[in-house]
This record gives C-alpha cells, structure tokens and sequence, in this order.
C-alpha cells in the first residue's frame, strides 16, 4: 500500500476517481454550478465533471468569488470528493474549509497519479493512497 | 500561528459562533500560508454579492452568518451585485433573481457591509491611505490598492475578506511583508499602449503566461487605464504590479519578458468569439469612471450601450445628459448580472475581464475590441 504524505488544508477523509490537471482552476466561470463540469474554454478538463472526483490540480486563479462557488458545488452535491493542489491558494483553500471537503497540498511526488485511479484522501491524518489502479 | 488571548476565545466560541467560524478560517489561511500573527486591518471590501455567482448556497451561508450576530468591525464596501438596485424593472431584470439579490443585499446588511455595490471602490467609496493592512477580495481592486495606493492585501476570497472584516484583522503573510512586494519579472513594450482596450489585452496576456510581481518599465497608465491593466493581470495569477521610469537596482537581473503587437492580438484572438452583430454594448469593467462615461457618450454610439458604475460615480455625473443610446446603470456589471437571461446573446466589450467571464461564467458570445471599434 502507498502513501503519499502531504499538507492538510482542510480536514476530513474521502475516497474517488482521480481526475488530474496541470492546468491551474478557475472555479468561478470555469465550472459550471448547475453541472460540475469544467467549462472554460480550451482547458485540459474540458467537459469532464468535477463531481465525486478526488480533484488534482496545481492551484486555483481567478475570481475571488471562486469559494462560494466551491460552497455551492457541495450543497448541490456537485463538488470533488477532496482536492489535492500543489500550492493551496486563498480561494480553493477558504471553499474547501467552508465547505468541508478534504484537502492536501504540498504531495512531494504526485507523478504516482494516474486519471481514473481510486484514491483516498486522508486529511485529518495527511496522506494520500493509492486503492487502485482501474 | 501565534494567537493572543483575546483571539483564543473567538477561536474557542466565546464571543459567538459567527465570530467562531470567521476566526477558524482566518486561522486556517494563516497557518497554511506561514503567518506569524494576526494584524490589524483598517478596511475590507467583499465579493460575492451577485445572487448569479453565489447562488443560493451563497445567501444561506451570508444568512447563517448573519443570524449568528456577528457584525464587522472596520469599514467593509461590496462588489457588484446582480441588478440595479434602483432600476432593475426598468431594464428587465426577472422578478425571482431580484427577490434572491435583496435577500442578499439584506444578509449583507445585517452583518454591516455597505451597499456600495462596486468593484472600485478605490475612486470613491473606500480609498486606503499608502502603507494601510487592508483585508480586500475583487481582483481588480486588490491590484489596484496594492499598485497604485500602496495599501496592502492578499487576494482575499470573498468569504476570507468578509471574516477579515467581521474579526478586524488579516493573518499576517504575503503581500502585507515587504520581502514579498518586490517585483518578480520585468516587462517592457515594443508597442505604445493607448486607452483601456490596449492595457486590458497586456494585461491578460502577463497574467496567462506568468504569475508574480511585474515591473512595468516606461508605463505611465491614467487612472483608466491602471484599472484595465489590474483587472485583465488578475485574471491570471498578478495581484500586484509596480511602475518605474527605468531601471531599477536589481531590476536587470529579473526575468524579463516582452509585450509586442503580437502578443496584443494574440490576447485579442483569445478572448473574441464574435465578428457579427452584437446586441448590446457593456462598457464599466472595472466599473467606469464619470469621465470614462462621459467618453463613451461622446461617441455617440448606434446600437444600445449599457454603462456600468457604481451608485457614488452615478451622482457625480449629476443631471447630465447622455447620449440616447447610452444607459446608466449601477450597482452591478455585464459579468455578474444575468444578460444571459434577459434575451441576449451577444455583447461587445472593451475589457479582456468582462470577455473572459463573459464566455465563461455567461455562456455569451463576446467581441472584444477598443470602443471606438465597437461603436462603428
């Protein structure tokens, strides 16, 4: 079993898909509330939905209306099952806390990720596993 | 983090849950972010007005707050909400939407946030003084209090600022230390930027391709045209620029990078999905400033053209006449109110910002060019 240690930023433990970028987030305008679909335009994510996935990206821009909108993916059940961010930054890291998704930053090797691989997220302790490859 | 005593017992309850949830957060954002302590802020301003961003998850959150009887306790100012606070019947904003706005505009009042309803409130309405802690969220105005006022802030969320707000202090981190405020790259121009449009498309185009702290060498921006550059640098990932007349000590060993007419088209390319008819033309992002509305009236433009201020410009415009197709409208913009809803399809903008989230958050199709452009 592989766990990978990382920086807790919000607290809680979650398990999903992992559905990895390189391409920094913006929540507000480039996710769609309604769908939790990635909807900017050209991004590597692209019509593919946020929703249930155990979130990999480098860190969030952009609006600064960006944690409500993390909020409201939660209340509609829209949001990642937890976030992983290279380097958290005030909007995802304020809507993730608000919203009590689990989340890390700082993983000193994610290249182990792979889109599709299950994932837990454990943030109360502050690790990540690799449950399978799918 | 070191905490006082004072500022356990918020975090333990004491001084109530609202109080409670706002110092978990800031605590939160200090701690990830290295801050030693909290310090003092003297003003904070929000987003997250709009019903069309915050949905209705937004305002029960403002609501839950709200009721806990927490209010803030240094000067807090409002971005744009979603309509005319006054007018929206006048210019056909639905019922429903209208109805969750005043909700909102009613949470926020509750917990002492001043209706002012702009992203600049730096012309007029909450002006910080050279070297103040402020705790501010909208992008623009923190580019612009950090550029051009020397005030001090981190790119607050919009709920951090408005637990800022409601604590009275920022954690102590980022752009609030001097080590942090020096310029990261420089960025000079094989090509003169004139008027807003220009600055607006350098801008984003600094802001997609790198993140830090520019130096702007030989740009002498009006205050239009410094508002355009922030707002378009901040859809990236800048929250803070500086100006020089030349060079600085230490200037020459930085990254450097060139902004060229290339590069001006490019951002122009990316950001325009319309070449045809538009519906209407939205000009105030950031929000316009009198003279800005003046301009734009002067123009006289053929098709219908929706300005965008805030209520404080609005009187200082007083009775004078616009031109006929030239409407007013305050307390909200083409990116946060719902144009979308209201039977339009296609509007030209001269704000790298405003097409941006136009497209994205609006579905819109933008044309994005310099006014005199769009006017023709």
């Amino acid at each position: 079993m592989r766990r990978i240690k990382g920086r807790i930023i919000s607290k809680g433990v979650a398990q999903g898909e992992a559905l990895i970028t390189s391409e920094p987030i913006t929540f507000l305008g480039g996710v769609d509330p309604k769908s939790g679909r990635v909807v900017e335009r050209g991004h590597e994510l692209e019509g593919k939905c946020v929703a249930g996935k155990v979130l990999v990206f480098p860190k969030g821009k952009g609006s600064t209306v960006g944690s409500y909108v993390i909020y409201g993916l939660r209340r509609s059940g829209l949001a990642p099952a937890a976030i992983i961010n290279d380097e958290a930054e005030e909007m995802v890291a304020t809507g993730a806390i608000v919203a009590k998704i689990p989340m890390l930053d700082s993983l000193p090797n994610k290249s182990a990720f792979r889109n599709g691989m299950r994932l837990l997220v454990n943030a109360d302790e502050g690790y990540v596993e690799v449950l399978g490859e799918e | 983090m070191h905490l006082t005593r004072d500022e356990e017992r918020i975090l333990s309850g004491e001084r109530g849950e609202g109080l409670r949830r706002a110092m978990e957060i800031l605590v939160a954002l200090g701690d990830i972010k290295g801050a030693d302590r909290f310090i003092p802020v003297k003003s904070a301003h929000v987003s997250g007005v709009s019903y069309k961003t915050i949905g209705d998850a937004g305002l029960e959150l403002l609501r839950e707050w709200a009721s806990s009887g927490a209010t803030v306790k240094v000067p807090t100012t409002s971005n744009p909400s979603g309509l005319d606070l006054k007018s929206w019947r006048e210019f056909g904003f639905p019922q429903e939407f209208a109805e969750k706005q005043l909700a909102i505009m009613r949470a926020y009042r509750d917990l002492g946030v001043a209706d002012s309803c702009t992203c600049t409130p730096y012309l007029l309405e909450n002006i910080p003084r050279e070297g103040e802690h402020i705790a501010w969220a909208e992008s623009n105005a923190v580019v612009y209090a950090n550029s051009i006022l020397g005030a001090r802030t981190n790119r607050e969320s919009g709920i951090s600022a408005l637990a800022a707000a409601l604590v009275g202090k920022a954690p102590n981190y980022g752009l609030h230390l001097d080590e942090n405020r020096k310029p990261t790259f420089s960025v000079s121009f094989g090509v003169e930027l004139e008027g807003p449009w220009a600055y607006s498309a350098a801008g984003y185009y600094i802001g997609e391709e790198m993140e830090g702290i520019p130096i702007f060498l030989g740009l002498k921006p009006s205050p239009e045209e410094a508002k355009a550059l922030g707002s378009a640098l901040a859809v990236g990932g800048v929250s803070m620029f500086r100006l020089a007349d030349k060079i600085e000590k230490g200037v020459g060993d930085l990254e450097k990078i060139r902004v060229g007419e290339e590069e001006i088209n490019g951002a122009r390319e990316a950001l325009n999905t319309a070449n045809g008819e538009v519906d209407l033309l939205c000009i105030g992002c950031p929000h316009c400033t009198p003279r800005e509305a003046v301009e734009v009236s002067k123009l006289k433009p053929s098709i219908e053209t929706w300005v965008f201020t805030s209520r404080a410009n609005a009187a200082k415009l007083g009775k004078k006449r616009l031109h006929e197709n030239v409407k007013l409208i305050c307390d909200t913009c083409m990116v946060v109110s719902p144009l979308e809803e209201m039977g339009i399809a296609t509007i030209g903008v001269n704000s790298a910002k405003a097409a941006f989230y136009c497209r994205n958050l609006s579905g819109l199709d933008v044309k994005y060019a310099p006014f005199g452009e769009l006017v023709k």
